[in-house]
């Protein structure tokens, strides 16, 4: 499962080198169709796993050591709703790369585009089998990351750049919510595996933690799965290129959310708080949701919001929490990824191939585009709920959840049925709009999308149809054991397209008809919902922008107060600080600190090396021409590395050598551009920065003294030194200890250095660019 | 700078360019048993390139590298952490060296590891940072 994961990073990484490669660039068919092999053998992989996972109910775990002191583990977990889960990301996910070969075939940035669906797949596909909170949260992380870097995709525009950074900001916000209440979580459940947490229902509902963390894992989850009063980012990350909104923004990445209440919930939920949470905030998530859309005008937008209604809907769902509630989210779950999947899909075929990104300059395509309008109307029932698809099994079961949950049932019907009505309505704008009335004028001349661009919308709302043909049998391979999973135990629900005449019937028939009523009246119910517009101006997108603005004023003023761009008082602050601290740990220990002062081994090239060393100091700091000062400090430099190399240190020697040598180097490079050497400070500035100076030196003096004296544990270079040559091949221990026992230290110490040295260059280029001003 | 260069300088420089560079290969690869390593043998090789921007000019300097320095950097960070991913595989915690021994016709018993990755990643990195300071300083120079 691993390779599973790593697949979609590694091939990332020679997606650029397949796209560039003659041969494909030039056939009809472009590289497209060779990356999304990836995401079909993973699907075909996953598939393979329906028997054991989904008919029988196994649970596979498979894990790997991370960092096991910290019992973070990469491990695993293929149950019933990481497969349901992974089938989506892959399966939409072949679909989807086919088909951006095309919708941005001969884009200059085409192959960052592949490169960044890749990596989002695999970092999806690592969060929904992560069996570790840790790594979840890794995975969670990269797909804001990588969702960031799609939605900015055209970051030549300004209006792209900001929705990118704003959906970055509140899913990163939300994410550190989150992380937060994994801690408190894995600190209340003594362990980071969902395995072991999960089944500690008791456990967890009593800890004292418990209110805490739900609602830090809730705000996380909120964010992500754009909840109220998180929802504004989502129609804003349109920005995006159809493909990615189709696969990001509907089908996966804003599912992750729901995922993981619903990985959770068996954990977690069943409480009075969970249920009030998931189930208010969801369903009121639904209303707006979907009112939005009836009032959005713009395709993406519409579908985005409706979008936005659906995690309303999941949420509530969870949130409810009975057999029948989790039965009809997993079915809602699957219903919406395949019916709005193919709907973006169709949004972006009709942009590419008229023009139109708006409903009011969209009308009568059915004939130019015969296979699309077809399968759009197939896509556009389900998302109405309308017999015989998927989406009406599902939406049934939504409305009898509803009508029987155990808490807040009135709320919940009442906006229910509100949405279901709405429902309907938007199903009808997407279904008909376009494609009925008269001909619209279109930019394009309207024509027929070629096979990479219609092969997913086809087959996505085939399967719609197909599923809801098939429901018991949807049931019984792959949703029987997700729902099991979620829900924590079997449950006795059976899936049927079928449920006889009771109340969810009519209300579906009743909603059906009012809303395709209310299509009629579709302008009218705008401008009279007009007065609506006023809210958006005090809502949550208000409260964003202000938090934004405050963050730049207090940043500006922190930076007035604390960076003074002054090298000497940046210094004071960091000596001081430090010689406070050093002191008053010695102080609070001073009982136990014994001070070595033994000059009986003293060498006498020992003495001249300190008196050489010596000089040199006093040198640099009272000449008054630079070039001397320059010298000196050369000296001082050679110095130590002679004192290293005395010491049997010949690796510390050659680098101090070395660096002091490449010191010189800059220093010629610079030395003509510096001012010339004045004396700036007034005598008693310097008195004050010789007394520092001074005592710095004594600190570290009766530190080091004090450390040679005093042995609170055994020194660790004993074991060093024993194990260097047996466990890691190496009789050179400074470079052993770099590169094998403390690796992950020089990894961090060189990513430091790459980025000191990118903020050089930086800082020489402003310079340059001052001067040409 | 050109009209200040010293005959001396660069007919010594011709000779010594390649000596250093062989020296920091040598250097990093006896790293692990002696005295040597990722870190000093790219401080040598940013000298001796730094030693060839003295004896010719910025333009040559970038032809002999190949490679703009600042794609080292990149490459150096990549590198380095990719040395950890081989021993995931072999069921140990990231980072955990993985060694082959082997004997090959001329060096005689040879082992190879990740941690050689690893401090040719560290190489790279010094190298980068060094000589993509010092060229955009020589830049802004002129």
């Amino acid at each position: 499962m691993l390779l599973a994961v790593l697949s979609g990073f590694l091939f990332a990484c020679i997606a650029p080198v397949i796209h560039g490669a003659r041969p494909l660039a030039k056939s009809y068919y472009g590289a497209g169709w060779v990356l999304a092999a990836l995401p079909a053998v993973l699907f075909l992989w996953f598939a393979s796993h329906l028997r054991a996972v989904g008919l029988d109910g196994e649970v596979i775990l498979d894990s790997w050591t991370w960092i096991p002191s910290l019992g973070i583990s990469l491990s695993f977990r293929l149950d019933g709703l990481s497969l349901l889960f992974a089938l989506l990301i892959s399966g939409i996910g072949f679909f989807i790369i086919a088909y951006a070969g095309r919708y941005l075939e001969g884009h200059k940035d085409q192959a960052r585009l592949y490169v960044l669906l890749l990596c989002f797949m695999a970092s999806m596909l690592g969060l929904v089998l992560s069996d570790n909170l840790i790594s979840l949260f890794v995975f969670w992380e990269l797909t804001s990351i990588t969702s960031y870097l799609l939605v900015g995709f055209s970051h030549e525009d300004k209006s792209s750049r900001l929705s990118a950074r704003q959906g970055l900001f509140v899913t990163m916000g939300g994410g550190l919510a989150l992380l937060a209440g994994f801690v408190m979580l894995g600190m209340a459940g003594g362990s980071y595996e969902l395995s072991e947490l999960l089944s500690q229902r008791e456990l967890l509902h009593d800890h004292a933690f418990y209110a805490p963390m739900l609602i830090l894992i809730v705000i996380g989850a909120f964010s992500k799965s754009a909840q109220f009063p998180f929802h504004f980012w989502l129609p804003n990350a349109m920005a995006a290129p159809t493909p990615v909104s189709a696969y990001l923004h509907s089908a996966t990445m804003v599912k992750a959310g729901v995922y993981l209440l619903a990985r959770l919930n068996p954990g977690l939920g069943g409480t009075e708080l969970w249920t009030m949470i998931l189930g208010l905030v969801g369903a009121f998530t639904m209303f707006i949701g979907v009112f939005l859309a009836v009032r959005s005008t713009g395709i993406k937008k519409v579908l985005a919001y409706s979008t936005v209604m659906a995690l309303g809907t999941l949420t509530m769902l969870i949130g409810i929490g009975t057999p029948t509630a989790i039965t009809a989210a997993m079915a809602f779950l699957l219903a919406h990824s395949l019916y709005k999947g193919a709907l973006f899909l169709v949004a972006g075929i009709i942009g590419h191939s008229t023009g139109s990104k708006d409903f009011m300059h969209t009308g009568g395509f059915r004939s130019a585009m015969p296979v699309t309008a077809l399968f759009a109307g197939v896509a556009a029932l389900s998302l109405g709920g309308i017999i015989p698809l998927f989406g009406f099994v599902a939406k049934e079961l939504m409305l009898e959840a509803v009508l029987d949950a155990p808490l807040f049932s009135a709320v919940l019907s009442t906006l229910a049925v509100a949405s279901a009505i709405l429902g309907v309505t938007v199903a009808a704008i997407v279904g008909i709009r376009p494609w009925y009335g008269r001909l619209a004028e279109t930019k394009v001349t309207p024509h027929e999308a070629p096979p990479a661009m219609l092969a997913g919308p086809v087959v996505l709302a085939s399967l719609s149809l197909l599923l809801g043909l098939s429901a018991p049998l949807v049931q019984q391979w792959l949703l029987g054991s997700a729902i099991t999973a979620v829900y924590g135990a079997p449950v006795e629900k059976t899936l049927s397209l079928w449920h006889g005449f009771n109340l969810p019937l009519l209300i579906s028939a009743v909603s059906l008809v009012a809303g395709l009523l209310l299509f009629a009246v579709w302008q009218g119910f705008r401008r009279a919902t007009r007065f609506t517009d006023v809210l958006a101006k005090i809502g949550p997108e208000q409260w964003y922008e202000r938090a934004m603005v405050a963050i730049t004023h207090v940043s500006a003023w922190q930076t007035r107060m604390l960076q003074t761009g002054y090298l000497r008082y940046y210094l004071m602050v960091v000596l001081s600080s430090m010689v406070a601290l050093v002191l008053s740990q010695m102080w609070t220990y001073r009982d136990s600190i014994n001070l070595l002062i033994d000059f009986s081994d003293l060498r006498f090239y020992e003495v001249v090396v300190a008196a050489v060393l010596a000089s040199s100091v006093l040198m640099a700091a009272i000449t008054s021409s630079r070039l001397s000062a320059v010298a000196a400090l050369g000296a001082i430099g050679f110095t130590v590395a002679l004192l290293y190399l005395l010491f049997s240190a010949p690796d510390l020697s050659i680098t101090q050598v070395l660096v002091e040598t490449l010191t010189v180097i800059l220093l010629v490079l610079v030395l003509f551009r510096l001012p010339g050497f004045v004396k700036l400070s007034p005598t008693h500035l310097r008195l004050r920065d010789a007394g520092l100076a001074v005592i710095v030196g004594a600190t570290m003096t009766l530190l080091l003294l004090s450390v040679n004296g005093t042995q609170y544990f055994d020194s660790i270079s004993e074991y060093f030194i024993a194990e260097s040559a047996p466990s890691a091949y190496g009789r050179n221990i400074v470079n052993v200890i770099l590169v094998d026992f403390r690796t992950l230290d020089t990894l961090g110490e060189i990513f430091v250095l790459a980025l000191a040295a990118t903020g050089v260059l930086a800082m020489i280029r402003f310079r340059a660019e001052d001067k040409d001003l | 700078m050109n009209n200040m260069m010293s005959l001396v300088l660069r007919t010594t420089g011709y000779f010594l360019l390649p000596l250093l560079l062989i020296f920091s290969v040598f250097l990093l690869l006896r790293g692990h048993d002696e005295p040597g390593g990722g870190f000093i043998a790219g401080l040598v090789a940013a000298a001796a390139v730094c030693l060839h921007l003295f004896f010719t000019d910025i333009a040559a300097t970038r032809r002999l590298l190949h490679i703009d320095p600042r794609d080292l950097l990149g490459w150096g960070l990549t590198l380095a952490t990719l040395s950890g991913i081989p021993a995931v595989f072999m069921g140990d915690p990231f980072f955990t060296s993985q060694w082959v021994e082997m004997t090959l016709p001329i060096l005689g018993e040879t082992k190879v590891g990740t941690p050689l990755l690893f401090d040719i990643g560290v190489y790279a990195v010094v190298v980068g940072s060094v000589l993509a300071i010092v060229l955009s300083l020589a830049e802004a120079e002129e």
